[in-house]
């Protein structure tokens, strides 16, 4: 019984997290004003503040490390779906 | 109640209906414009160097854009093993070995979100490896932000160059979530969660324990748990300094189910100078413990139900020192077919220092008192990038 209401109110709960979510995606947009206007962003514009300049080195350099190291995931950029051992 | 906000309230009772569900959201939100990458093409010639391994190779990259809406890219890999390392030296013999790697995938700009597929392929004479992947990238608030969020699977055939007979296999899942934010007008922000979980033979059928005996120490195989999953967050940024400069940082850090945790920093420098010219720098630090079935040396054989050796798993640090150099160009012979092209050499130089994997090549030591294992590791990634 309380298993069922425990379920419920989980339920419940991802349905208002859910609905919360699908209001700022829907209706967000619309209403915030970007604070960065497109005539100011000609600096983050610049191949040097790009995340993912050089794809093939980076991905390599990824590669590198992920051969060698414990950690794995959340590299950014290139990274992504490697496949290697 | 509105259409979509219906389907929430009753996708939200079915997990697996809700990566659906976001990626209904993200199609049917008002969006801001979501641009393709440029066609490019990129040739690099790869190279690491260190602990007895030489690994070299080309990798080749092409992307270009079919349509206003497709683009397509095809990427080939290889790696050309030599390995003297210290596990082989110690437990078997110096071999030589390749890896080839294909990966194709394409980008769909529709409704102002880009919908990605792609498919990575990768064999060696012991080892085969596909993944699929699936992901959606979406611009918000003005383009001052993007989602994305990407699922891969992977599936592994595990072989043994010895034994013919040997057939295992492993599954992956892959999934990530990243937030780019423009903070102002000179930063810019990713904020990255990923969680990776394999199930399938994960150990090396290859690499041994060692553990005492009477008379010293011996070996038998490693045998690792069938399955592992790990939580990774990263949080990078970057700064633009007013000379045509760029301050870079990265903080990941990650655990997983095998005990491992770890983190890695890492601060960089970009500068263009004398028009064409870009040089940087970084300095990287990665720290990891080690996993609960790791030991240098067991005190008996089959001492615990899991073990393990792979220096990668064990406790250690690395650090990176990094340099590159780019010259950018417009190669006259080319006409308007080429837009641009830069030449670039980075250099990395990684040293290695383990805590608890021990020199075994130093002989004449009692078990478990031999000299801690150390290397240095060099990087370099020489390629030409062509933008048309």
């Amino acid at each position: 019984m309380n298993t069922t209401r425990a379920n419920r109110s989980m339920k419940r709960l991802r349905a208002l997290v859910l609905l919360t979510l699908a209001a700022v995606l829907v209706s967000g947009c619309s209403t915030v004003k970007p604070w960065v206007k497109p005539y100011e962003r000609t600096n983050l514009a610049d191949p040097i503040m790009s995340f993912s300049r050089d794809p093939v080195a980076q991905v390599y350099l990824h590669h590198v490390y992920q051969a060698r190291e414990g950690a794995r995931g959340a590299e950014g950029g290139g990274g992504g779906g490697c496949g290697c051992n | 109640m509105p259409k979509v906000a219906a389907e929430v309230a009753v996708a939200a009772t079915d997990p697996r209906r809700i990566l659906l569900l976001v990626l209904a959201l993200l199609l049917s939100s008002g969006a801001q414009a979501a641009v393709l990458p440029a066609d490019r093409a990129d040739i690099m010639y790869h190279k690491y160097e260190g602990g007895g391994m030489t690994i070299d190779g080309p990798s080749v990259l092409v992307r270009k854009a079919v349509s206003d809406s497709v683009s397509l890219s095809a990427n080939y890999y290889v790696d050309q093993v030599s390995s003297a390392s210290i596990d082989v030296v110690t437990t078997a013999s110096p071999y030589t070995e390749e890896r080839t790697e294909y990966s194709v995938s394409g980008d769909y700009l529709l409704n102002k979100t880009i919908l990605s597929l792609g498919m990575t392929t990768s064999s060696e004479n012991d080892y085969d490896a596909t993944t699929y992947f699936l992901g959606i990238s979406q611009d918000f608030f003005g383009d001052l932000s993007t989602l994305s969020l990407s699922y891969a699977y992977g599936a592994d055939d595990v072989g043994m160059s010895t034994d013919p007979t040997f057939n295992e296999d492993i599954r992956r899942q892959n999934y990530q979530f990243s937030w780019t934010q423009v903070m102002t007008k000179n930063l810019i922000m990713n904020f990255n969660y990923n969680i990776i979980t394999d199930e399938g033979f994960l150990n090396n059928p290859y690499r041994s324990v060692r553990f005492r005996t009477e008379s010293g120490y011996s070996y038998e195989p490693e045998l690792y748990p069938e399955t592992h999953t790990s939580h990774a967050f990263a949080v990078r940024g970057r700064y633009y300094l007013p000379i045509r400069a760029a301050f870079l940082f990265d903080y990941r850090r990650f655990n997983d189910t095998w005990e491992i945790s770890g983190y890695n920093i890492e601060f960089g420098y970009i500068q263009t100078f004398l028009e064409h010219w870009t040089a940087e720098a970084k300095v990287r630090y990665y720290k990891q413990s080690e996993a609960e079935f790791y030991s240098d040396l067991f005190s008996r054989s089959r001492e615990f139900q899991y073990r393990a050796r792979d220096k990668e798993l064990s406790d250690f640090t690395d650090t990176t020192f990094g340099l590159g150099i780019s010259y950018e160009f417009k190669p006259q012979w080319a006409g308007n077919w080429v837009e641009k092209a830069s030449a670039n050499l980075m250099l990395d130089f990684i040293n290695f220092d383990y805590n608890n994997f021990r020199d075994l090549r130093v002989e004449g030591r009692e078990p478990g008192t031999e000299p801690l294992y150390s290397f240095d590791a060099t990087v370099t990634r020489l390629f030409l990038s062509v933008w048309f």
